[in-house]
């Protein structure tokens, strides 16, 4: 699909947008008991990530979140949604913990990337992304994502490889912020506008090129009001638990290690 | 050596005449800039000829500058050993990026590859192994589709074959001009190495000047043993970012070899000229049974 400029900016502006809710807003409204569990046994508790247990149609069901923080207050708590390597760790300690009791994993994406900075880089900031990239494709349990607003780069990664793999109609997925892009490549942050249109970022995008499977419909947008998209997430999450539990877990890998292997485009002579 | 350069030359040749139609057979591969060069750490000149005789090390202050991958390749491995496997998969353009081909080609002319990664299964020391280099003068290094997909069948071939795998890493990260497409590359290539890895396959991975971005966070961080070379630069965010980010200058010695050992990152830090010999014992050591000594 080829939306024009203007069109795929808004999209950018909603997934940004001040009022648009974050991921203690899905867990609040989908999941009623859930338990935070804290903390990555080796270094510390990254506040980026909110992980732990919840009920879902009468079953337990592990929740991983990139939490970006509405208030300046909560932003500056949860640092943005920006992941410190003990934050990547905590997800893999968590979603290996499901695995082990055979619950379902559901990952919310939300996050500008991996937060750059001296302690992450002297904790392994690479080698907590690869490790989890690693690890993850082959958990043995159904796992299912949804791109809430801002995929951004290996910090979204981290905890994006899933079963199926989905974004709500608002959101962006990409290697890089449209102004990070037009800075490299441009040579001019203020060309985001052009650089956004051009990095295939839209789920309509991500689609066509199989990097996701379902976008899930806003009705009105989510700054607006939530509800219709939270429903529409809500049924999507059920469908999938379903589909996938009842696959092989032998095969649910193998479907997921193919589903990945096939990504990118080349030329064979 | 010789021979392989002759072969590669000559299939880089006919894919230059079908792809870029143009005949480049009069171009030999890596022309010396100048007679002498200044050393990036001493700032101090260089006769060309002796560098390159010295493994492209400083001779004065011992600071290794970057080789390209057949350079690296031919150090390496023995003579005549290297077999290389698709080199005649090409990048195309999935984002319509102006500047994007017209850049790729020009890569290609100056550096006599199809593109940024060079793999295949050639010996060290005897030890038949499965061999990949990133060429950090090709686009940075930078990791596409192709980059993506010539690694993740490297590391099928060593696993299919029962060969260990050595990756010397070298780039920037994951390529802008392909988007979201390079960054699951991230996803691929580790992937394929989490299969190698439960088949028990060994995998060495040498991070050399510069590995950072998506290669550090992906398969150059993956190794059973993750060794790096001397005067690298390694990392995930790049130092102008977190400069940018944190505004405050960074610490000397910041994202150094010398930095990733003291931080438990990789197992040890190896000058150029003991990397042939410290790999060709932990080849040996990890040998399999079906692996051909
Ligand atoms: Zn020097």
């Amino acid at each position: 699909m080829n939306m024009n400029e203007d069109a795929v900016w808004e999209k950018v502006k909603l997934a940004r947008h001040p009022k648009r809710p974050t991921a203690k807003s899905i867990i609040k409204s989908l999941f009623p008991d859930f338990m935070e569990l804290h903390g990555d046994r080796l270094y510390g508790d990254d506040s980026a990530f909110i992980t732990g247990i919840a009920t879902f149609q009468n079953g337990p069901i592990t929740i991983i979140a990139q939490e970006k923080g509405t208030t300046t207050e909560e932003k500056i708590k949860h640092n943005f949604g920006m992941g410190h390597p003990e934050g990547y760790r905590k997800a893999l300690r968590i979603m290996k913990q499901a695995e082990k009791f055979n619950r379902p994993i559901f990952c919310i994406v939300d996050t500008p990337g991996a937060y750059p900075g001296i302690g992450a880089e002297e904790r392994g900031q690479a080698q907590a992304i690869a490790f989890n990239l690693r690890e993850i494709i082959r958990l043995r349990t159904p796992i299912i994502i949804v791109v809430l607003s801002e995929g951004g780069s290996g910090g979204a990664l981290a905890i994006g490889v899933g079963d199926s793999v989905a974004m709500f109609e608002n959101s962006i997925y990409s290697i890089l912020s449209p102004e990070g892009f037009a800075s490299i490549l441009y040579k001019d942050a203020t060309k985001a506008k052009e650089a956004a249109a051009i990095m295939k970022i839209t789920p309509e995008d991500l689609k066509e090129l199989s990097v996701i499977d379902t976008i899930i419909p806003e009705d009105e947008g989510l700054h607006i009001n939530p509800k219709a998209g939270f429903e529409a997430l809500k049924n999507y999450l059920i469908n999938e638990i379903n589909r996938l539990k009842i696959i092989d877990v032998n095969e649910l890998v193998d479907l997921r290690f193919e589903k990945f292997r096939k990504m990118g485009q080349f030329e064979q002579l | 050596m010789s021979e392989f350069l002759d072969d590669r030359q000559a299939k880089l040749n006919s894919f230059r005449k079908n792809i870029l139609k143009k005949d480049t057979t009069t171009t030999p591969i890596n022309i010396p800039e100048g007679i002498f060069v200044q050393c990036e750490a001493c700032l101090k000149v260089i006769y060309q000829r002796t560098l390159d005789d010295n493994d492209g090390v400083c001779p004065h202050c011992g600071y290794h500058t970057k080789i390209n991958a057949l350079k690296r390749l031919s150090m390496m491995l023995d003579k005549e050993s290297f077999e290389e496997l698709d080199p005649l998969l090409i990048s195309v353009n999935p984002l319509k990026m102006p500047d994007y081909d017209a850049k790729r080609e020009k890569a290609i002319q100056e550096s006599g590859l199809n593109e940024a990664f060079v793999g295949g299964i050639g010996s060290i020391d005897g030890i038949k192994t499965a061999i990949g280099v990133l060429d950090a003068s090709f686009m940075m290094g930078s990791m596409g589709s192709v980059v993506g997909e010539k690694v993740t069948r490297l590391i099928e071939k060593a696993s299919i074959m029962h060969l260990p795998l050595v990756i010397f890493s070298a780039s920037g990260g994951a390529r802008m001009q392909e988007g979201i497409l390079s960054l699951m590359q991230m996803i691929k290539t580790s992937a394929a190495l989490a299969k190698f890895h439960e088949q028990g396959g060994f995998y060495l991975s040498v991070l050399t000047n510069p590995t950072t971005g998506g290669v550090a966070a992906s398969f150059a961080s993956l190794g059973d043993i993750n060794i790096a070379e001397r005067s690298s630069l390694i990392g995930f965010a790049g130092p102008r970012v977190i400069k940018q980010t944190i505004k405050q200058d960074l610490p000397e010695g910041f994202q150094t070899a010398e930095f990733q050992l003291s931080h438990g990152q990789v197992d040890m830090i190896l000058e150029r000229k003991k990397m042939r010999q410290t790999i060709a014992r932990l080849l040996r050591w990890h040998a399999s049974r079906e692996t051909d000594i």
